[in-house]
């Protein structure tokens, strides 16, 4: 068994809490040069509380030792190969850090007046066209901290526009069985309710089965495309004119736009909203699950609703503008996650058009090609070209009494990321598998060589796949106790 | 430049594995109407000099806290970061990971929320505390929403000290599901006035320190609210300000939450920061976003997993408690990060360290002459009057200050004269008395 990593020295850490000695410190504070205040006599005892019980007591080289335990138990992009669909786990480019973390923007304080923010407000400008040339849209707001607030957003626009034209009754959103949990769950908290729309058996969205749906009471479909089978809906600019017709607006969930650089627009689509995760197409980095960046794109029928505020130029001098009477709001409490818009506008400007465009093209390929590799050993539920992301399934593994879930763990023993599981929800025991346009054949060999291993230990020695990982600083755990019990922070009884 | 490895050899190889003439043939499935015939209308490529070169202009036109003296707060603090903090946080396999969905080799992320999640139940007082959320407007939202559900009422009485962007985002999140918000004025001495609330009350939401700077009552606030079977709700702008002052847990609220962003996470023209939410046991299932729990592997080895997701939407779809997928991972590794660093003797010193100097800059302030509009206690940040406040705001601009937020056209205790003043760690005593100086004269 040929593995790309082998374990170093790899130790066990307690927590923060368990490693403390009372009276231990790190950073040194000086005294300020002003007469120290007594809080109690300055607040009232009232006011005042006892030092925090059982807060960290730590020497600096304790934490950076800790911290650094940690991450060695943690598998990033920077460790290896990590095809989760939907994620879009690409290489996050060191220079977009150096970026961010340049004076003149890292200590920007968001409340200095305008004449202070030119530089960063230009660049947000620059973003903002950016996006709405790659979209071919009209307008972009970079305010949505992350995909699912973007979606709000774009939902509440359009509850907005509907609203302002007096058509009260469109409290529908359509949404396809293969669309993430998060578009359901942004309609929702819009107030409005979900209707699903079924993919046909080619794993795409029929026009007739759209037309039965929509009437007087739609006020969008929700649309993911390329779709969470790695599909394009190929119906989609007939889609668009269903749900037009009936007077209903079209949003597309941009999570999928690694696949379109550069190949099509969904302006073009008939799509009048959508949101873009630029901490999947655009590089920046994930942290384990955040922050992420979520902009709007829109076109100009919904530009009355844009959340404030939103930047003009006007005589050369970027201001910020508020007075917007029909503005949904505000979605976040400054501007959005500058630090990781500036980091995704880094990327577009390192990599240009033919870049972003090789971006996509690279994407479908490596999905191509790890589908076609695999074929011969995992089922694969739809027969078309996929774009940047495939699906299979755990169809024949399971004869063997092998799931989805125990590929998924072997695949750690072979040293790599899973891959997306149990999602979209319309195949049985899914296995979601996004390689990114940032590896290269041998990478995707070595995966697709684990993946072929572990279809023949499912048949031979189904043992060793249903009780892995065996290597990684702990074994298989036990879900259920979590959630049974919750143990959700820790406090010195219960240690 | 696009980071992609192919080379010409691999290409072909892989092209015929497909059964592919050319890259283009694999997008049979796009309409040929809607394949894009240009390139994208976007500026030059350029390499990393040129992108340092480019940004480096950009940033040079700005004006930051590191350029001048600035007495800015009003929700974003200039607190000191240990350089240890960023060293940490830019390790690759934090960085570069993704949600930790496969618990076996996410357990360096999931260990750290794990201790964010008790780090913040700590400050706060409270018993359970979420992963995170985008950041303090809208953990205060979260708060709102969840305190609706909890009590089944759609009014939330809302303290005119809320930062009035917070509130903005308060109503934008709770428009859509028809809960109405009203206003608890301010006393004379700048608290919030609780009583009487009305009957139908779903939440009681008081910031504290406010948005003026001022400290309220918060053990009051949760009486009133429990009077007419409300929820409380403490948000904090100002997280520092838990070290110091007696926190929401202790004083009867129900939820807590708000902004993390003094501990550890750069300004950055506001975000990415790290919001808050925290509460108390009874309340668990009703808590939006990402829960971390502990439990064992199948050989009894302690391990951290995400728990409690059937609230979640990537589970519940459009009966989860949230929209919310993420969190905001690395801030709150940056939080945790700072939080040891600093540990339980240099917060609590740090917290008197800005109150010391707040105290300072107010009796400066009054010293020379300048009206003090609020009596309240306050902790790092407090209103101050300034007559002919736009030109001094100039002259001192001009001398390279950010003498702090004017208040003109913000929120309910707007007025033209007033300006809103934050002292931290970061000033010094002869920034202060140059400020008071160019205020008084």
């Amino acid at each position: 068994m040929s593995t790309p990593g082998r374990s170093g020295l790899v130790f066990r850490e307690p927590l923060l809490f368990e490693s403390s000695r009372p009276g231990r410190s790190g950073v040194r504070i000086d005294d300020p040069d002003v007469p120290p205040v007594d809080p109690v006599r300055e607040l009232g005892a009232g006011l005042v509380r006892d030092e925090i019980r059982d807060f960290p007591e730590l020497s600096e080289l304790d934490v950076v030792r800790h911290f650094t335990r940690l991450s060695q138990w943690n598998y990033g992009i920077d460790s290896g190969f990590f095809p989760l669909g939907s994620c879009t786990m690409k290489y996050n480019p060191r220079v977009n850090e150096a970026v961010a973390r340049l004076p003149g923007l890292a200590a920007v304080h968001p409340a200095s007046d305008e004449s202070a923010l030119q530089g960063v407000l230009a660049l947000a400008c620059e973003l903002e066209e950016a996006l709405a040339e790659i979209s071919g849209l009209d307008r972009v707001t970079l305010q949505p901290a992350a995909g699912a607030q973007g979606e709000f957003v774009g939902v509440r626009m359009i509850s907005a526009y509907h609203r302002a034209r007096g058509d009260l009754a469109r409290k529908r959103v359509l949404i396809p069985d293969t669309a993430h949990g998060t578009n359901p769950a942004s309609a929702a908290l819009n107030g409005l309710e979900v209707v699903e729309v079924k993919s046909g058996p080619d794993g795409i969205v029929h026009p007739e089965a759209l037309a039965a749906l929509a009437d007087e009471r739609t006020a969008a479909l929700m649309i993911t495309n390329p779709n969470t089978l790695g599909l394009f809906e190929s119906h989609i600019e007939e889609l668009s004119r269903v749900v037009h017709a009936a007077g209903g607006l079209v949003y597309l969930d941009g999570a999928n736009m690694n696949a379109l650089l550069g190949v099509a627009k969904p302006g073009h689509m008939g799509v009048d909203v959508m949101h873009f995760n630029l901490h999947k197409t655009f590089s920046t980095p994930h942290g384990g699950g955040g922050p992420g960046s979520g902009p709007v794109a829109i076109r100009n029928i919904l530009a009355p609703y844009l959340p404030t505020p939103v930047i003009r130029l006007e005589n050369g001098r970027h201001r910020l503008d508020s007075e917007f009477p029909h503005s949904i709001g505000r979605v976040h409490a400054w501007y959005g996650n500058a630090g990781i818009w500036l980091r995704a506008l880094a990327y577009i400007r390192t990599l240009g058009a033919s870049g972003l465009a090789e971006v996509s093209s690279r994407a479908i390929l490596n999905a191509n090609y790890v589908l076609e590799s695999l074929r011969a050993d995992y089922d694969v539920p739809h027969q078309r070209r996929v774009m940047h992301e495939c699906v299979l399934s755990d169809r024949r593994q399971h004869e063997h009494g092998v799931t989805t879930a125990d590929i998924a763990k072997r695949l750690m023993d072979y040293g790599y990321h899973p891959p997306t599981i149990y999602f979209p929800l319309v195949v049985s025991g899914a296995m979601m598998i996004e390689p990114t346009e940032c590896e290269s054949q041998e990478a995707l060999d070595g995966f697709i060589e684990a993946m072929r291993a572990i279809a023949r230990e499912a048949e031979t020695q189904p043992g060793l796949v249903t009780g892995a990982p065996e290597r990684p600083i702990v074994r298989r755990i036990d879900e259920v106790r979590a959630a049974r019990k919750p143990r959700l922070r820790w406090t010195p009884e219960g240690a | 430049m696009s980071y992609v490895p192919h080379t010409p050899a691999e290409l072909g190889a892989m092209l015929s594995r497909v059964g592919a003439s050319s890259p283009d043939a694999l997008l049979e499935s796009v309409p040929a109407g809607l394949r894009s015939r240009a390139e994208l209308k976007l500026s030059p490529a350029l390499d990393e000099r040129n992108l340092l070169r480019h940004f480096g202009a950009r940033a040079a036109e700005n004006r930051t806290v590191e350029s001048g003296p600035s007495f800015l707060g009003a929700g974003a603090y200039h607190h000191f970061i240990p350089a240890a903090v960023d060293a940490l946080a830019s390790r690759g396999e934090f960085m570069t990971a993704y949600t930790p969905y496969q618990a076996e080799i996410s357990q360096g992320t999931l260990q750290m929320i794990f201790e964010f999640q008790t780090l913040i139940c700590q400050l706060t007082g409270m018993d359970v505390a979420n992963a995170s959320i985008y950041d303090g407007a809208s953990s205060l939202a979260e708060a709102a929403l969840m305190a609706a559900r909890v009590t089944r009422r759609t009014r939330i009485c809302v303290s005119a000290g809320l930062h009035p962007h917070w509130r903005e985002v308060l109503r934008t999140y709770t428009e859509g599901i028809g809960l109405t918000l009203s206003t608890l004025d301010l006393d004379e001495s700048g608290r919030t006035a609780t009583r009487p609330l009305p009957a139908d009350t779903a939440a009681v939401i008081v910031q504290s320190p406010n948005f003026f700077g001022c400290i309220e009552d918060l053990a009051e606030a949760s009486e009133a609210a429990h009077a007419v079977g409300a929820l409380a709700i403490a948000a904090s702008a100002e997280a520092l300000s838990l070290a110091l002052l007696r926190p929401p847990g202790e004083l009867g609220c129900d939820i807590a939450c708000g902004e993390a962003q003094s501990f550890g996470l750069p300004l950055s023209f506001g975000g990415p920061y790290a919001g808050f939410l925290a509460a108390r046991e009874k309340f668990v299932r009703q808590l939006p976003g990402r829960l971390i729990g502990e439990s064992v592997d199948s050989i009894g080895q302690r391990a951290f997993v995400m728990t409690l997701t059937t609230r979640e939407q990537h589970i519940r779809r459009e009966k989860a408690t949230s929209n919310i997928c993420t969190n905001q991972g690395l801030c709150a590794l940056r939080v945790a990060i700072w939080l040891a660093a600093v540990g339980k003797a240099g917060i609590r010193r740090l917290a008197g360290i800005n109150l010391s100097l707040s105290t300072y800059a107010r009796r400066a302030c009054a010293e020379a002459g300048l009206a003090l509009p609020f009596a309240a206690p306050v902790f790092n940040e407090f209103v101050v009057a300034v007559p002919d406040l736009p030109r001094k705001l100039d002259a001192l601009a001009a001398r390279g200050v950010q003498a702090g937020l004017p208040l003109a056209g913000r929120g309910a205790q707007a007025r033209g004269d007033r300006l809103l003043v934050c002292t931290t760690e970061m000033n010094t005593r002869a920034e202060i008395d140059a400020l008071v100086r160019g205020l008084a004269a």
